[in-house]
């Protein structure tokens, strides 16, 4: 089992050795939330690893990751608990047959802990091993606000109340990583429970990082072409910016296509890969992609006489 | 279990940090960013965790604790920087501040606060010394303004006076929007229901014993879908959009899931300064966040805006629409088609006011008109107490044939 990282340097250790390149300010809310055993909510566009970082730190830690994927009209009887009613029936059957008349006892027996279904938000409260799990409720927004009130006793105090059954408190609390893609505002008292952070598209050099670190096959011309290419898309004015899964994705496409370099039929061809939206492929295509492609290319020949020099 | 570290446990911090972040926190909150006192003590404990080396570190640190909007880090980064390079310059920038203030002290009349209080004293007196007539003038009064009120409710807002006016806003800020409930995928308990609530069911059961079980049922909650309003402001509908932004201060107070956009020439978001209790300081809010009251239009162009930096975040979950615009565009109208067609996309429902619409010939002949005719779901009139307290209702119904955008096609 590892343990909790005790400094910025070793949580940005422990995520890169698990596959994350991490910037210093995602590595210090990371370590922050760790130490502090606070919530981290994460926010930020599609695809810039803001789940990932929840999977990561669970390999990294070694804890068990419970996912709660937030959708509209999402409940408590689905997210926190429900009670086994098909065998609370049977009980109650039983009991008659059995003649057992006294109302307040049966009312004990029947919503009792073994009649109780466990669902991600109460699981994540055990710790069977010693170790507390990673919790991710993943794409909040997605929910409506209704559901942020269930959310704010187990974000808080690290605890459920079931009104039959009483306070459900953690041993230990659990690592809990929240993302949204802010689809809407969550709401201030969620918020100011959790350490707040905005992950934002990594630069150059950082995603360059990570395309190393991710696609170790890839060839470093190509990934050096596609990283420059993919930044100059989010210089630009498109609907939406590719994120760097859109990114990674592509590396694999140009790598099935056994393309070693960038040209402009290749990207026409698998523009699909990185842009998802229809203008913004219209707006690519054609002599627009070719622009930036001849632009990246001369940078990249600057950068090697630079080098050279 | 565990709670978070606090710093009971803790010696306490050494030199002058703890004053400082709770400086820079008031700072902050002077600033606008929501800082309570738990944020403060929890910067205190991040920033004593023991792992800080550089400058960048503590930034993130604070950064963690104190921000939580996107739209705040800007404020925390220039504050930041100020802060904890040059303390002095701080003292410098707040005294420049202040001196501003001071300055603009003897423009105090134009707080509504005052001026609501003015009147309320001014009122007093006259009634005062008017208190003989009151009697008769009270009978003649009432008959008059039933007969005014019917005059004003169909006249057209740029010809009433300004007592008109007056009397206009009073009766826009009663007007209540109702809007079309739709079903969610949220339970409630419930009679009409035909799904079975277990939980309740069996809890019943028990406290009868057992013997008997009743079926509790549940059914869906309804709700109103969220309501996204996108006002002109332009010259050509300023004085429609003034009025519209009393019924918009109305809807704002009445609702909770309302986002509110004023353009012109550009996009500014005005829900916040439109939430205001108190009609007149929302009004000076908004006049001081807007920078384009009777400038240009340029329609496509703010569309896209909106399209692109809000459309996802406030479109969300079945929105509606409304659209107060005399589709006048003074550019290309190839964008305007574009940006239109995107919106067509992300909303459930559009329905376009047009002032212009009180012109009993009006013809959709414009460019910028045709453009936008063909994605909207419902073209409305916006230019009198009748048509605003239509608007008020119709939301609640299908679309009336007489409103179909398909007749003026």
């Amino acid at each position: 089992m590892t343990n909790i990282p005790t400094s910025i340097d070793a949580t940005a250790a422990l995520l890169k050795s698990n596959g994350y390149v991490a910037g210093r300010d995602m590595a210090t809310v990371v370590f922050l939330a760790l130490k502090m055993q606070r919530p981290l909510f994460l926010e930020g566009e599609a695809g810039v690893g803001k789940t990932e970082i929840a999977k990561v730190l669970a390999e990294g830690l070694g804890r068990k990751l419970i996912r709660l994927q937030c959708y509209e009209g999402l409940d408590i009887n689905s997210a926190v608990y429900e009670w086994n009613y098909a065998a609370q029936m049977i009980e109650i059957r039983l009991a008659e047959a059995s003649g057992e008349l006294d109302r307040q006892r049966m009312g004990q027996d029947i919503f009792a802990e073994r009649f109780l279904i466990k669902r991600a938000l109460l699981q994540a409260l055990e710790s069977p091993d010693g170790k507390a799990p990673v919790l991710l409720i993943d794409e909040l927004d997605r929910t409506d606000e209704a559901f942020e009130a269930y959310l704010l006793e187990i974000l808080s105090d690290y605890q459920v109340t079931i009104p039959e059954l009483g306070t459900i408190k953690a041993t230990e609390p659990p690592i809990v990583i929240i993302t949204s893609n802010r689809t809407r505002e969550v709401h201030d008292a969620l918020k100011r429970r959790c350490l707040y952070h905005w992950v934002g598209y990594p630069d150059a050099r950082r995603e360059l990082d990570i395309v190393k670190t991710k696609r170790p096959k890839a060839s470093l011309a190509l990934a050096n072409e596609v990283v420059r290419f993919v930044q100059a898309l989010r210089a630009g004015d498109l609907f939406k910016a590719p994120g760097v899964a859109e990114t990674l994705d592509w590396i694999t496409a140009l790598n099935e296509l056994d393309s070693v370099a960038l040209d402009p039929q290749t990207v026409n061809d698998t523009l699909g890969v990185l842009l998802k939206y229809q203008d913004d492929i219209v707006r690519m295509e054609g002599s627009e992609a070719k622009r930036i492609l001849d632009q990246i290319k001369d940078e990249i020949r600057t950068a090697a006489a630079t080098a050279a020099s | 279990m565990m709670l978070a570290p606090s710093n009971d446990n803790k010696p306490l911090p050494t030199g002058k940090l703890a004053a400082n972040i709770m400086h820079f926190s008031r700072v902050l909150r002077e600033a606008g960013l929501p800082v309570g006192p738990a944020s403060v003590l929890d910067a205190l404990d991040a920033a004593q965790s023991g792992s800080l080396e550089t400058r960048e570190d503590f930034y993130w640190t604070l950064h963690a604790i104190l921000v939580k909007r996107r739209d705040h880090k800007e404020v925390f980064d220039q504050a930041f920087h100020v802060f904890w390079k040059k303390p002095k310059m701080l003292g410098q920038l707040m005294q420049l501040m202040y001196h501003q203030i001071t300055r603009a002290a003897p423009d105090k009349p134009k707080d509504p606060g005052f001026r609501r209080l003015a009147e309320a004293m001014f009122d007093k007196l006259e009634s005062q010394s008017q208190r003989q007539e009151k009697p008769q003038a009270l009978e003649l009064d009432a008959t008059f303004t039933t007969s005014a009120d019917d005059i004003i409710r169909a006249k057209d807002f740029e010809q009433m006076t300004l007592a008109e006016q007056t009397q206009a806003k009073k009766a826009i800020s009663l007007l209540r929007l109702n809007t079309r409930e739709i079903r969610t995928r949220r339970f409630q308990s419930g009679r009409a229901g035909a799904n079975i609530d277990m939980r309740r069911t069996l809890k019943n059961s028990l406290r009868a014993g057992g013997d008997m079980i009743t079926l509790a049922t549940r059914e869906r909650q309804w709700r109103e879908p969220p309501l996204v309003v996108l006002c002109d402001i332009s010259g050509s509908c300023s004085n429609y959009s003034r009025m519209f932004l009393h019924f918009l201060h109305a809807v704002a107070n009445d609702k909770t899931r309302v986002t509110i956009f004023l353009f012109g020439t550009r996009l500014t978001n005005v829900t916040r300064e439109l939430k205001r209790r108190d009609i007149d300081e929302a009004v000076g809010k908004v006049s001081a966040a807007v920078k384009d009251w009777s400038g240009g239009t340029r329609i496509g162009l703010t569309l896209r805006e909106f399209n692109k930096k809000w459309a996802r975040r406030v479109l969300a979950q079945n929105a509606s629409v409304l659209l107060m615009s005399d589709g006048l565009e003074r550019e290309d109208v190839t964008q305007l088609t574009h940006e239109m067609q995107r919106l067509r996309r992300s909303a459930k429902h559009i329905v376009w006011l047009n002032p212009l619409l009180r012109f009993d010939g009006f013809q959709a002949k414009a460019a910028g008109v045709r453009a936008i005719m063909p994605y909207v779901d419902e073209f409305r009139p916006v230019h009198s107490l009748d048509s605003l307290a239509d608007l008020a209702t119709a939301l609640a119904r299908p679309t009336s044939p007489a409103h179909n955008p398909k007749n003026w096609r």
